[in-house]
């Protein structure tokens, strides 16, 4: 049993959503949960189907194995396996795995009296990932909207759609969502960096405490976030990220069909200073 | 919702924190210490002291030379219309010199020598920032992990604008001043090296990017959640654990089979947000210098997907055409 020091009187009953007492136990490390036996099921049944797509996709080449969603005349339809079918169940599989993750995540917080912020953080992450794969491909009316799976292969769909709206760069919720990427990054290496500073001040040297943080934030720019704060603010920025990610390539297609940079004319185009 | 620690429900005032004691040979701190509720809602209410200091004051000033030059050369884009210069901002540029005057020290001041002078400033005010981060740490006896974090930002903006160019033999390959342009930029650089997705390095940039968003809402989720036992007290809890850190150690022990510590969580921390401009500047340096064409190197190296052809030849891949 991988069992911390610690962690025998944290082992407690209770606390599911579902299942009562049956699936009330560990393996190994892992707590299982119904929802962890719903987990398994469906991303054991992905993993396999993508194996299976690669097994009559021409190539095991990692970089180049390609799991793509239906040709576009399919619609909203099912497809058959080899034409897109793999792709739509896979979806089904990924969705059912994320959503039971993330509630395998609530149970494990009640069990251990935590607050909810995990899960409801990762349900972010799942509504990106339903936007590009399930909101948006609704939207325009085919599934063959969404991005295949596959290492390279998805990146070639990021290029392709970008350059469908002329210069994607201009999108304003994209300007948002990489901002607020690039910020997270930002706060999160000086984050890192205080607490290792005043964790490892150096041979010889005593640790220091909060007051030091604060100090030196203050020295630095003039406010300090604080403990609490530094967190809050962190989660915010990464949740930013995805949320606007998100709204970036929902209205691309559905609510703007031009190219990104003819949108901003109305900035130039308002009535004070309208030529 | 208290619970969930979203806002700070109740905020004590009291004498403001002057700072921890600096050493002999220090400026003192400016400002008046002024607590303010909205900030006190999310984080520390208390706003200042500042300590500003030699490098302090020689990098602000070369900052705002920067901001200066590059403001009034795209007012002066417009023909100095204040109207005009906000109406189209975001469109406006001050560009590096053309690839005639190559890596021409000062050209004229019209054609890149703004951009270089301003450049320069913005280039010295940012190295006097890095010292003033080293030396504030020191003389707070702290260690200089944020001195050094900043560094790997630094190595991708001198490498976007300065060691690049040099490598390529002009100025003009180095981006410009402005909103828009800077991204028309980036438009333009990856087409012209056939697709910067196909770039290892920048492949590795953007997982470290994703990879450290995804960690701070990991960490940040994970303290706020054990905020009822305190565990934002880090520093605290490394040293001493308490029920936060082993409640948070096994949500994720339990939810993934593994964990870090309240320590290590900030090296994983660190290491993501460094390697994410680190890789990107070194994806940036070879790309022109060593590698022409991304896509074709994939091809080349197993990891491009071969289309059927369109019957159209690139005419960049015909040897001899460009010389």
């Amino acid at each position: 049993m991988a069992l911390l020091s610690f962690e025998r009187k944290y082992r407690v009953r209770g606390g599911t959503l579902v299942g009562g007492d049956l699936f009330d136990f560990w393996v190994g490390p892992f707590y299982v949960g119904f929802f962890g036996v719903t987990t398994a099921f469906f991303s054991i049944l992905g993993t396999a189907l993508i194996f299976y797509g690669a097994a009559i996709g021409g190539t095991w080449n990692p970089w180049l194995i390609n799991i793509a969603p239906p040709d576009l005349k399919y619609g909203l339809a099912l497809a058959p396996l080899a034409a897109g079918g793999i792709w739509q169940i896979v979806t089904i599989c990924a969705t059912g795995a994320f959503v039971s993750w993330a509630l395998r995540e609530v149970e494990i917080c009640r069990k251990l009296g935590m607050g909810y912020h995990v899960p409801f953080a990762f349900s972010v992450a799942i509504f990106a990932y339903v936007s590009l794969e399930v909101i948006r491909p609704l939207l325009l009316g085919a599934w063959g909207h969404g991005f295949p799976y596959g290492i390279f292969g998805h990146l070639d769909w990021v290029s392709n759609t970008g350059y469908q709206y002329l210069h994607f760069h201009y999108n304003p919720a994209h300007m948002l969502a990489v901002t607020f990427f690039f910020t997270t990054t930002l706060a999160l290496g000086l984050h890192g960096s205080l607490i290792l500073s005043a964790a490892n001040p150096g041979e010889g040297k005593t640790m220091k405490a909060p007051e030091h943080e604060d100090t030196f934030f203050r020295d630095l720019i003039g406010y300090s976030v604080g403990t609490l704060g530094i967190h809050r603010l962190g989660l915010f920025l990464a949740l930013s990220a995805g949320f606007w990610s998100a709204v970036c390539i929902i209205i691309s297609g559905p609510f703007w069909s031009r190219g990104w940079p003819e949108w901003w004319t109305w900035w130039l185009d308002l009535p004070i200073w309208r030529q | 919702m208290g619970y969930q620690n979203i806002f700070t429900q109740v905020q004590v005032r009291a004498a403001a924190d002057m700072g921890v004691p600096l050493p002999r040979g220090d400026w003192a701190r400016d400002g008046k210490p002024a607590p303010s509720y909205l900030m006190g809602k999310f984080g520390e209410a208390q706003i200042g002291p500042f300590y500003l200091g030699r490098l302090g004051l020689a990098s602000l000033l070369l900052g705002f030379l920067a901001f200066e030059i590059i403001g009034l050369n795209m007012w002066a884009s417009v023909g100095w219309d204040p109207v005009q210069f906000v109406r189209q901002l975001p469109w406006l540029a001050l560009e590096p010199p053309a690839p005639k005057y190559g890596l021409q020290i000062l050209p004229p001041l019209a054609e890149g020598g703004w951009w270089l002078i301003a450049g320069a400033s913005l280039t010295a005010s940012i190295m006097l920032w890095w010292a003033r981060t080293f030396i504030r740490a020191k003389r707070l006896g702290l260690g200089t992990h944020t001195a050094w974090a900043f560094g790997s930002a630094i190595f991708l903006y001198l490498s976007l604008g300065f060691i690049r160019p040099v490598l390529m033999g002009s100025w003009s390959e180095a981006v410009p001043f402005g909103i828009f342009p800077h991204l028309d930029w980036t438009a333009a650089f990856s087409i012209r090296y056939g697709n910067l997705f196909y770039n290892p390095f920048h492949c590795l940039s953007i997982v470290f990017l994703y990879g450290s968003t995804l960690l701070f809402a990991m960490h940040g989720a994970t303290i706020l959640a054990v905020g009822r036992y305190g565990g934002e007290r880090e520093l605290e809890q490394i040293t001493d654990r308490g029920t936060a850190a082993e409640r948070a150690g096994l949500f994720w022990r339990w939810t993934m089979g593994f964990n870090a510590s309240y320590e290590s969580v900030h090296r994983w921390a660190w290491w993501f947000a460094v390697l994410t401009t680190l890789a990107g500047g070194i994806g940036i340096l070879l790309t022109g210098t060593v590698v022409d064409n991304w896509f074709l190197w994939a091809q080349q190296h197993g990891y491009a997907p071969t289309y059927p052809s369109t019957g159209v030849v690139d005419p960049a891949t015909i040897p001899g055409v460009l010389k």
